[in-house]
């Protein structure tokens, strides 16, 4: 168990050192892999924000059934309990037609001229219920039995029902834009991936072709595969941790930079105070999963290329 | 301690290295192979640290049959056998120390033990003052004995040496093959190859001919004339 230690601490030992040694060498691969983990955890970031504002507009949007001013009581309550049976709907609101015009009151309280005007006439806004639904592509069901014709003569006959079609139509584009990004950043993930593959292949190949008497005497002298292999892994392994550690750092600049400087909210449709607070919030996380990923990319495509390029095996 | 049977080995149709070759090495002995270059010297040396697998005929070295032996039980193998080669490769960015000390920490030798192991071994060599030296501060003699000591420093039961002074001025070619014939007086079989006349003759020990990849001859005692 001890020679164990002994030969990891030097296998790892021999991986530091040969990674100095080589930094000329690793730099390409280092600035490649760090372009491909910065895409992955940018990507990851703006997936959620993306997600939070489409949560967000959905909760604002809900259906408002204006009612006209002979609705009774009675026939209120008995629209709104078979409103609230239904599988759809997440709530039912109703606003009176007093509360209604201390709405438009509240909201237009700069306006003196409009308040004039309102307050002359007899309360002209209609009460209304609010529906809020569970699946905003789902109000087709919703809207047959608002339809259905006996609430219809309940309703208002000038304003009717509205959908709030503007926002559905905004989340219908958010959500588009969502996917596209992040089809079209698995895309990206995928090339320079590769291309770090590439990369982080010639890099070792060089390495171990710079090292070939090194190799030979190895074997020669009976090291096993994995003395000779370790020191390779161990450094591209460095390449991850440090590929990581650029990665989570230009993120953080970037939202810093646009957040300070643009004095932006939002980049396109990014909302980039939601994105800088939950990579904050996030902050060991997102860094933790970026030394996995960089650690997995560096070793797994070191393992390939030692077990490609050195010989290790007798020849028949 | 090594026993050759039939072995031969075939590159391609028109180049077979070895051909049925038969050698038999007791425990102990001191054995100079000799041939011309490309008559196959090296190739059986190959073949005994498994570098090489044969085309044909059965090898056992120190008890372990390599038809039977696992890729993954080579390095196990090459631990018990010594290798000196005509260009030395030492390291050329570590010390002598160094260098020796590699050959342990390869098998997972703790440090104080290296420390304590390799000046004894740097003694047999006559290099114990040069422990500290770059390879490329030594003389060629000097640097084939840092060589040996790194072959030896596992104390293996068979040492090869591959043309050991076939890059050292005679003077300097007798200092390394003294500190062979020494490791053989501490019991190591030592099997060296060389195509040095003067050094076959002087040494009078059982010299094997190889010729265009067949023993020719093998006598003891012997002499050897190119």
């Amino acid at each position: 168990m001890k020679r164990f230690w002994i030969t990891l601490y030097r296998v790892l030992k021999a991986g530091v050192i040969n990674f100095l040694r080589n930094l000329s060498l690793a730099l390409p691969a280092i600035a490649v892999m760090s372009v491909t983990l910065f895409i992955s955890l940018f990507l990851y970031i703006a997936n959620a924000t993306l997600s939070n504002t489409i949560n967000q507009i959905s909760n604002k949007i809900s259906i408002s059934i204006y009612l006209s001013d002979s609705v009774t009581n009675q026939q209120l309550k008995e629209f709104q309990t078979s409103l609230s049976k239904l599988p759809n709907v997440k709530s039912v609101g109703y606003i009176s037609k007093d509360e209604a015009l201390a709405i438009y009151k509240a909201e237009n309280a700069s306006n003196e001229s409009l308040l004039t005007a309102v307050n002359e006439t007899n309360n002209p806004l209609p009460a209304s219920i609010n529906v809020t639904p569970v699946d905003l592509n789902k109000i087709q069901d919703l809207k047959d039995f608002i339809n259905q014709k006996k609430y219809q003569k309940l309703q208002d006959q000038q304003l009717g029902t509205s959908y709030a079609g503007d926002r559905k139509q905004a989340i219908d584009r958010i959500a588009k834009a969502t996917t596209v990004m992040r089809e079209a950043g698995i895309v990206g993930i995928i090339i320079f991936a590769l291309v770090s593959a590439l990369i982080i292949f010639n890099t070792l190949r060089m390495a171990i072709f710079n090292r070939r008497d090194e190799i030979t005497i190895m074997r020669l002298l009976g090291a096993r595969p994995w003395f000779i292999r370790g020191p390779f892994i161990v450094e591209a392994s460095i390449y991850g941790i440090i590929s990581a550690l650029v990665s989570v750092g230009s993120i953080k600049l970037l939202f810093t930079i646009s957040a300070n400087s643009l004095q932006a909210s939002s980049l396109g449709l990014l909302d980039i105070s939601f994105s800088a607070n939950y990579f904050n919030n996030h902050f060991w996380l997102l860094l933790g999963v970026q030394l996995l990923l960089g650690l997995t990319l560096g070793s797994l495509f070191a393992y390939i290329a030692t077990r490609r390029f050195l010989k290790l095996k007798t020849s028949k | 301690m090594i026993l050759l049977d039939r072995v031969s080995k075939i590159y391609n149709r028109k180049s077979t290295a070895i051909e049925r070759i038969n050698l038999h090495i007791e425990p102990k002995e001191f054995v100079i192979v000799v041939g011309q270059s490309g008559a196959g010297k090296t190739t059986l040396l190959k073949l005994l640290t498994r570098e090489e697998k044969p085309t044909s005929g059965k090898i056992i070295v120190g008890g372990v049959d390599y038809d039977k032996l696992k890729d993954r039980d080579v390095p196990l193998l090459r631990r018990k056998i010594g290798v000196v080669f005509q260009d030395f490769k030492l390291l050329p960015n570590r010390t002598v120390f160094e260098n020796v000390a590699f050959a342990l920490e390869i098998v997972g030798m703790g440090t104080k033990e290296i420390e304590n192991t390799v000046p004894r071994v740097l003694d047999i060599v006559n290099l114990k003052d040069k422990a500290n030296s770059m390879p490329d501060e030594l003389s060629g003699g000097e640097r084939q004995r840092v060589a040996i000591a790194r072959a030896i420093v596992r104390q293996p039961k068979i040492l090869i040496a591959d043309e050991p002074t076939g890059n050292l001025d005679p003077k300097y070619a007798w200092d390394v093959i003294k500190v062979l014939e020494k490791i053989n007086r501490f019991g190591t079989t030592v099997l060296l190859t060389t195509h040095n006349q003067d050094i076959v003759n002087k040494l009078k020990r059982r010299v094997v001919v190889i010729e265009n990849g067949k023993i020719v001859s093998d006598k003891t005692n012997a002499s050897y004339r190119l």
